[in-house]
């Protein structure tokens, strides 16, 4: 290992705000993206930096409670995609090319 | 034997299910001896009951049969159950036994009707409804019979619902009765109120033991009296009855004289500790709403000349007398007057029934006269009848007439006097219909001939079937008062009988000074009913004096006219305003908050874009407001 990276040992510092520049990619892909597709795997970052994040607490404060956490998100998100990416394939065949603004039929 | 007390309402129950089946199947005349056999054996249970009761001793006599939990919800629990007692056994033998026999002799009267069928249909369900309400355990079971005797009543009073006055009529005796039945309801919210329990068991054990405060038992006392002048024709509520004579005869004799309209007195000597401890007003009240009905019904009577109208305003007026024995802490005589009022007046009815029957359906006394000599038996018959509501002794009506009167004496002797009154215009008036229908010259054959109808008229006596329940009738009307003899307290048989319902409300009078000289008093009393006769001998018989009939009352001191008025025109008025108020101000109100959240959500909803982007925008501008909101504002971090 090269001098170089051996003066700068990695934080959990590092890790926190690589999850937050994810969430930040996610959260703005979600805002300005108008593929469903797209926008899910947005938020699927944003789940990802948020596991991160608690991960990153966790070795730091040295609480195995962070770690369970991230069990059950992915759990529950792999729940979620089942039943997010069904109802874009059900709309997808229904209505090719349908992009999320021109879903609006709740529209009050 | 008293777990089969259920059996007394069911056979009438089965009749008026398999009359509904197999009704026109059945036809005329089976149909109406299927349900007279049906009320028959519901009359043979509840004698086997009657002797087995015997048998007990006056402790054991009370038996709750308690078929099934009817309404559990809560605190509130309520039985479908029967109380047997001496009360509701003594009610429920009258009724069965006075019934069957009216059934059997509208088998007579009602023959060649097209809808002869349905008529033993109403009129087993109407004996079911009245043992229902006799033999309930709680105020609800006898609610529950209350309105179902209500209902045969209306269907029953406008039976020829062709006629335009009987589909009248009918509406009429409904709606006046839904008042009272208004009163019983809150009667009964009171009672839970009150005691948690709206059963007589409950009710009036609290009432004995000190647990019911006097203002309750005011307010129970009072809503159930007006449930009791609804159904037993009192003033205000009597206009009803005398309407209710469109309907056919047996009717009126089994529903609106025997036992329907007993059902208001029946009630209130079912209570009878709630009136006992209630303030002391309500059973004054009581007496004098008893006591002005029957002199108020007693001078209509005077002046009637339809034959059925007579005798309604008699009950009317006999009613008035049994009220009059309840206010007066007579509840004995008034269940003696009850029993022996419901054998002389089915007899009455009954009797009328016949005469009209044989004139061909003519019910004006003016068109009638000398018919003792075609119509034998029911002349003989309703001259019995005549005799035993006049009160000349031995007849059953003088002995409970006079048992009444001799409480009331000891109440108040204003009240003795005007009932003395009524005593006497009862023994006129009986006596002017009596010399009309059965005496004098036959004014029927002018008035046919007025009619210009043809042939041969000759008014004809009835078919035995109808005969029958006449002869028996008439044989109890003599018989009746040996129920209770004043002479010696051996003779009580009726109050011993009934002692331990009516115990505690009993008036004692012993002591007083009509007790004393109650021999003075039955003296007086034959004196009065006799002189009545000899008057209205007198007027009709002899003409020596010109009747007294004057306009106003034949029209019933015009205060049918003056109801209907007064609800015809300022009450529609008031009506009237009340619907406006409740269109205009009430759903006005309700249609405001319906507008009022349209039109806040008719601009509430333009947030509702449908752009997922767009809420997925909002949520992170609020994570971040609520973000500032925290750590700039509140400091935390």
């Amino acid at each position: 290992m090269s001098p170089v990276f051996a003066a700068v040992e990695p934080t959990t510092t590092w890790y926190l705000v690589l999850a937050a520049v994810l969430f930040t990619i996610g959260t703005v892909g979600v805002m300005v993206r108008r593929n469903p597709l797209v926008m899910f795997m947005c938020i699927e970052l944003m789940l990802n930096a948020v596991n991160l994040s608690f991960v990153s607490l966790a070795r730091q404060l040295g609480d195995i409670g962070g770690q369970t956490t991230v069990l059950f998100v992915m759990v529950v998100a792999a729940a979620e995609v089942v039943v997010g990416l069904g109802i874009v394939v059900a709309v997808m065949r229904r209505r090719p090319n349908a992009t999320a603004d021109d879903l609006v039929e709740l529209k009050g | 034997m008293l777990d089969l007390v259920w059996l007394i309402p069911a056979l009438p129950l089965l009749g008026f299910l398999v009359i509904v089946v197999l009704g026109r199947r059945l036809g005329d005349p089976k149909a109406g001896y299927l349900a007279t056999a049906m009320v028959g054996g519901s009359f043979a249970v509840t004698v086997a009951v009657f002797i087995d009761m015997l048998s007990k001793t006056a402790e054991e006599r009370a038996h709750v049969a308690t078929l099934f939990r009817w309404v559990p919800v809560g605190s509130l629990q309520i039985d479908l159950a029967f109380l047997a007692d001496p009360l509701s056994i003594t009610m429920c033998l009258f009724v069965t036994g006075i019934g069957a026999l009216i059934h059997l002799y509208a088998i007579g009267y009602m023959h060649g009707d097209p809808r002869f069928s349905k008529f033993f249909l109403y009129l087993n369900l109407f004996v079911f409804s009245m043992l229902m309400l006799v033999l309930g355990e709680n105020l609800l079971v006898t609610f529950l019979g209350w309105e179902g005797v209500g209902t045969c009543s209306y269907f029953l009073i406008s039976f020829w619902h062709e006629r335009d006055s009987a589909a009248t009529a009918g509406k009429k005796a409904f709606v006046t009765n839904r008042v009272g039945d208004w009163g019983f309801m809150i009667a009964m919210f009171l009672a839970f109120e009150a005691v948690g329990t709206i059963s007589y068991g409950g009710i009036n054990a609290a009432a004995e033991g000190g647990m019911l405060s006097q203002s309750a038992a005011t307010a129970i006392a009072m809503m159930l009296f007006v449930g009791a002048c609804g159904k037993s024709a009192q003033l205000p509520l009597y206009i009803w009855l005398p309407d209710a004579m469109e309907g056919p005869t047996p009717v009126s004799a089994l529903i609106h004289a025997a036992t329907m309209v007993t059902a208001g007195v029946f009630l209130m000597t079912r209570v009878n500790p709630v009136i006992a401890v209630a303030a002391d007003w309500v059973p004054t009240l009581i007496a004098i709403v008893g006591v002005t009905t029957a002199l108020f019904a007693a001078t209509i009577a005077v002046a009637q000349t339809d034959i059925k109208k007579v005798l309604a305003y008699s009950t009317v007026s006999q009613l008035g007398f049994m009220f009059l024995a309840v206010g007066s802490g007579a509840y004995v005589a008034a269940i003696f007057h009850m029993i022996t009022h419901a054998f002389f007046k089915a007899l009455l009815f009954l009797g009328s029934g016949s005469v009209i029957h044989g004139m061909h359906h003519e019910q004006d006394m003016r068109r009638m006269g000398a018919l003792r000599v075609l119509m034998p038996v029911t002349a003989i018959t309703f001259i019995i009848g005549w005799l035993a509501i006049a009160g000349v002794p031995p007849f059953a009506g003088f002995w409970s007439k006079d048992e009444i009167l001799l409480y009331a004496f000891a109440k108040s002797p204003i009240l003795y006097v005007v009932g003395m009154a009524t005593a006497l215009l009862t023994a006129y008036y009986m006596t002017r219909q009596v010399i009309m229908v059965f005496f004098g010259e036959a004014r029927w054959k002018d008035a046919h001939d007025e009619h210009g109808a043809h042939g041969d008229f000759q008014p004809h006596e009835s078919p035995k079937v109808m005969l029958l329940p006449l002869v028996v009738l008439a044989g109890l009307s003599i018989v009746g008062g040996a129920l209770q003899l004043p002479f010696s307290s051996d003779l009580h048989f009726l109050e011993k009988w009934l002692e331990p319902v009516i115990e505690f409300g009993e008036a004692d009078i012993s002591g007083t000074w009509a007790y004393n000289n109650k021999y003075v008093l039955l003296a007086v009393a034959v004196v009065v009913a006799l002189s009545g006769i000899a008057a209205s001998y007198a007027v009709y018989s002899k003409k020596k004096v010109r009747p007294i009939e004057p306009e106003i009352l034949a029209n019933a001191w015009y205060y049918d006219r003056g109801v209907s008025n007064f609800m015809g025109g300022p009450g529609r008025r008031g009506f009237g305003a009340v619907a406006w108020f409740d269109a205009t101000v009430i759903d006005g109100a309700v249609n405001g908050v319906g507008r009022l959240v349209r039109g806040s959500a008719g601009v509430a909803r333009k947030a509702q874009s449908g752009y997922v982007r767009q809420y997925a925008s909002a949520i992170g501008v609020g994570v971040v407001l609520l973000l500032v909101w925290f750590v700039v504002i509140r400091g935390i971090l």
